[in-house]
């Protein structure tokens, strides 16, 4: 694991925020030439530690009203029927993430529909139906924030 | 607004390849770089296009315990959502809030070194939340699917 200092911290908090950001605009506001910006940037992304760039739309905007998370038991477990689960849930357009989690369930996914009643839908037709699917638990999102997380600043 | 067919073809597209370049992702969507650019812009005045951001691997940064925790809250105050979600935004360890209708009111994503250190996040700073009714942990596996794209 590489060694971060507070610059990189900064640079990736910026970052995570619009990562649209030159490495010219980003060195001014640190304190930093482009060449050493870019080179830190390229060290990040080297390392693993920025995994890509991601596209932030809104949901509701373009159609999709609601999005839910469920909580998913198997009703079968061993390493067959985890692999069919994952394969087959992965498939679904609508099931934006799958993570596979120790606790009351065995999966949390993150689902989105145009209305209640298209959500429907998909948790009859798709989820209901996946291969080793038990218990569902639904809680659909009113609100959330993504936080910068344990990220220094100043 | 509604976006037609060409702008979901845009998003569809760039959205799967967040790094393609003004003139790549026109040409992939079938339009000219200036018909795309228009578009583009027009998404994001209206709030459409929120931005493009990098994505931190947080167990490439030695984070390797992540942990969901689902909480119910004390419906009796109704100040507790507000005083509860104040207070746990002052946590730097917790990278991911949402507040649900259903069995579960708020869900924080709690990120730790290692379970020692997370012992220590848990009993310092999440259990000293205020209005906390209930409280039961996911830990976090593997990450099977994560793909913030919509089905446009």
């Amino acid at each position: 694991m590489i060694e971060l200092d507070e610059i990189d911290h900064k640079l990736l908090r910026a970052l995570a925020q619009d990562a649209t950001q030159s490495a010219g605009a980003l060195g001014r506001q640190f304190g930093l030439s482009q060449p050493a910006t870019w080179r830190r940037i390229d060290r990040l992304e080297k390392a693993g530690i920025i995994s890509g760039r991601e596209l932030v739309l809104d949901a509701e905007k373009l159609g999709f009203g609601v999005t839910v998370f469920l909580g998913v038991k198997l009703a079968t477990k061993g390493r067959v029927s985890l692999q069919d689960f994952e394969r087959a849930v992965s498939a679904i357009p609508e099931v934006q993430t799958v993570e596979h989690v120790l606790g009351l369930y065995d999966y949390r996914l993150r689902v989105v529909a145009r209305d209640l009643s298209d959500f429907e839908r998909v948790l009859r037709r798709r989820i209901m139906t996946l291969p080793g699917a038990g218990d569902v638990e639904a809680n659909v999102l009113l609100s959330e924030e993504n936080l910068p997380g344990p990220l220094h600043h100043g | 607004m509604q976006p037609d067919d060409t702008d979901r073809r845009l998003l569809r597209h760039w959205q799967s390849d967040p790094d393609l370049s003004m003139a790549d992702l026109a040409e992939r969507a079938g339009v000219s770089a200036s018909v795309a650019w228009r578009r583009l812009e027009k998404m994001r005045r209206e709030g459409v296009i929120g931005g493009v951001r990098a994505r931190v691997n947080w167990r490439a940064l030695g984070y390797a315990v992540q942990v969901s925790l689902r909480i119910t809250l004390e419906k009796t105050n109704p100040r507790a959502f507000d005083e509860f979600l104040v207070a746990a935004r002052t946590i730097p360890e917790v990278n991911e809030l949402q507040t649900f209708l259903g069995r579960v009111d708020v869900r924080l994503s709690v990120l730790a070194r290692d379970m020692g250190h997370y012992q220590q996040v848990y009993r310092e700073q999440i259990l000293s939340l205020p209005h906390i009714a209930d409280l039961e942990a996911l830990m976090h596996v593997a990450e099977i699917k994560n793909n913030t794209a919509l089905p446009l």
